[in-house]
């Protein structure tokens, strides 16, 4: 990205540990533009949900730390904040699983997503009526238990519930989760209209390939805990290792770019 | 025909008693998991401050008010020196520090307001009434009221307000409660302060039958049955249970004591529960996991 235009979330050459001891990110660098969506891409287990869960500062809660680097949004520090005084500057992450309240209907899963927001009933129910416009099969399943409803729902009420913080940035990790290809269509379209009408920027962390990219401005691939490789969305999408590593394009199968001896894997976060 | 109906609702309303307990109980672990040994205590402490108060010649209400203030001191305590600092510590930990929490309290009430033994009156006579031809004592009827009232009111405060949604939704999943910006921290405190209250009403209740002592702390041990039968995390499960629990003992007492010579009474509710345990160990209203695939 090297136009300096409005840089909404850097984050800058973090490492991540667990437990203490175990190094899961090496040096992670990525940025978003304003209003732009931005893909986090790779295999399973390659760190895209850490590097998500560092942004929100949810990794306490795994008893994983940022030990190094920097991460900013809107120009100020967030490292160490914490998930709450987060959501209230609007940055709130979509958790892989989606992570719906069970035992609470979707209407009231959808509540306590403004449980930050200020500004009384009014509001709640103006945002309310904006997240039923957006997601109108939620509207028809208000008073349903969220545990009684399927995946694609739950996946919707999730963003909703996000939505409902009023965010200027969502972390979403892998909305296309367990769902059929149909359904995971209409919620990157969702996604995109939110991003297109609202102006909220995207970091989206995805296995999916293909329809990741289709949906994203600019992309980043992980691999072992480090950025292998960055560019736009269509840059990667043309790109021959990318189509035979990661879009199922080859006849060898997937394999790690390690394995690909003409690629030069670039140096720039070492 | 009358006799077993009598012996019915005094089991029922006593059993009411223990729902009161329970329910302290089931609030603290569906919010946290923490099974809080020191609800039982937490009655007398609440209890014992009551009393003391009112002995000090302070009026009803206003010792009833500052028995509310410092139960709600003692839940922005126990957050910040018990759960604070033992967070993501293994559940038997946390059950550990309950325990300790229960004889700390103990203590420090006896260091408070001494250790002897206080009358306390409700001013609600305990004496009979007859519905119909059916006997039943009036301060029972309170008993069943009040905790009526407490559960409808705690059913509101779930449903309807944000921080009662929040506290459910904590329960429910708390790494997404955290991810939309809910402090876990405030809702533990939340917690504490509401099976704090509920305390209060166990320990009055419970306080002014047995007299307020000691000894009232134990009363925890008759909400395990009740928790087993009910299922840890449910409030109506608490409350049925409490009843099932309290009609059964009284009609075991009644019916089956005679042959083996009384007493039943205090081991019954063990029994039924254990037998509970072996056809649903998640209990009655134990929350089934919902698993949709
Ligand atoms: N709480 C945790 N404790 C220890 N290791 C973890 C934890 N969460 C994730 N990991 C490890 O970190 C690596 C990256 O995981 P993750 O960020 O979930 O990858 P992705 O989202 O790309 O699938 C994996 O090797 C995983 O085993
Ligand atoms: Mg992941």
């Amino acid at each position: 990205m090297s136009d300096q235009a409005n840089i909404i979330l850097s984050v800058n050459n973090i490492e991540v540990i667990y437990d203490h001891v175990i190094l899961v990110l090496k040096g992670v660098s990525l940025e978003v533009p304003e209003g732009e969506i931005v893909a986090l891409l790779g295999a399973n287990g390659a760190g895209k949900s850490t590097t998500l869960k560092a942004i929100s500062n949810l990794l306490k809660a795994e008893r994983g730390d940022t030990t190094k680097g920097s991460i900013e949004f809107q120009g100020t520090r967030v490292e160490k904040l914490n998930p709450a005084e987060l959501v209230k500057m609007g940055v709130v992450q979509v958790m892989e699983g989606r992570h719906c309240f069970e035992h609470l209907t979707i209407e009231e899963n959808l509540l306590t997503g403004a449980y930050t927001r200020k500004g009384g009933r009014k509001v709640i129910n103006e945002s309310l009526e904006m997240v039923y416009e957006y997601f109108p099969r939620l509207k028809q399943r208000r008073g349903t238990m969220a545990g009684f409803t399927s995946g694609g729902e739950q996946q919707m009420a999730a963003i909703g519930r996000a939505l409902m913080a009023n965010p200027t940035m969502i972390l979403l990790d892998e909305p296309s989760m367990g769902l059929a290809p149909m359904l995971v269509e209409e919620i990157f379209e969702i996604v995109k209209k939110l991003n297109e009408q609202e102006g909220v920027s995207v970091l989206l962390a995805e296995q999916n390939t293909n329809i990741a990219l289709a949906y994203s401005n600019y992309g980043y691939i992980m691999e072992n805990g480090r950025v292998v490789m960055d560019g736009s969305a269509k840059e990667l999408g043309e790109n021959e290792d990318v189509k035979e590593f990661y879009l199922g394009m080859s006849s060898e199968g997937r394999k790690s770019f390690r394995d690909a001896k003409h690629y030069k894997r670039r140096k720039r976060w070492l | 025909m009358s006799f077993f109906m009598e012996v019915l609702i005094a089991g029922l309303l006593a059993g009411v008693m223990y729902s009161l307990v329970a329910l302290g109980f089931v609030l603290i672990f569906k919010a946290s998991g923490v099974l809080n040994y020191a609800q039982g205590t937490m009655a007398l402490f609440a209890a014992l401050s009551f009393v003391s108060f009112v002995e000090m010649g302070i009026n009803f209400w206003v010792a009833l008010l500052l028995t509310a203030i410092i139960m709600v001191i003692l839940a922005f305590v126990v957050e910040r020196v018990v759960l604070r600092p033992l967070v993501n510590q293994p559940l038997i930990t946390l059950f550990m520090a309950t325990i300790g929490l229960s004889f700390f309290l103990e203590g420090f009430a006896q260091a408070l307001w001494g250790s002897q033994v206080h009358r306390l009156e409700l001013g609600i006579s305990d004496d009979p009434i007859f519905i119909g031809d059916i006997m039943v004592s009036q301060f029972d009827i309170f008993a069943g009221v009040t905790a009526a009232a407490m559960v409808a009111g705690l059913a509101f405060f779930f449903s309807k307000t944000k921080m009662g949604r929040a506290l459910r939704a904590v329960a429910d999943d708390h790494q997404a409660a955290l991810s939309i910006g809910i402090p876990l921290r405030h809702i533990w405190v939340l917690v504490w302060v509401v099976a704090g209250f509920v305390a209060i009403v166990a320990g009055l209740l419970w306080g002014s039958r047995l007299g307020v002592q000691f000894a009232l702390s134990l009363i925890i041990l008759k909400a395990f049955p009740v928790l087993i039968l009910g299922g840890f995390e449910s409030i109506p499960g608490a409350i049925v249970g409490g009843l099932i629990i309290g009609s059964s003992e009284k009609l075991a007492e009644v019916y089956l004591g005679p042959y083996v010579g009384g007493g039943i009474e205090n081991f019954f509710p063990y029994m039924l529960a254990l037998a509970f345990l072996l056809i649903r160990p998640y209990g009655l209203f134990g929350e089934v996991h919902i698993e949709r695939v």
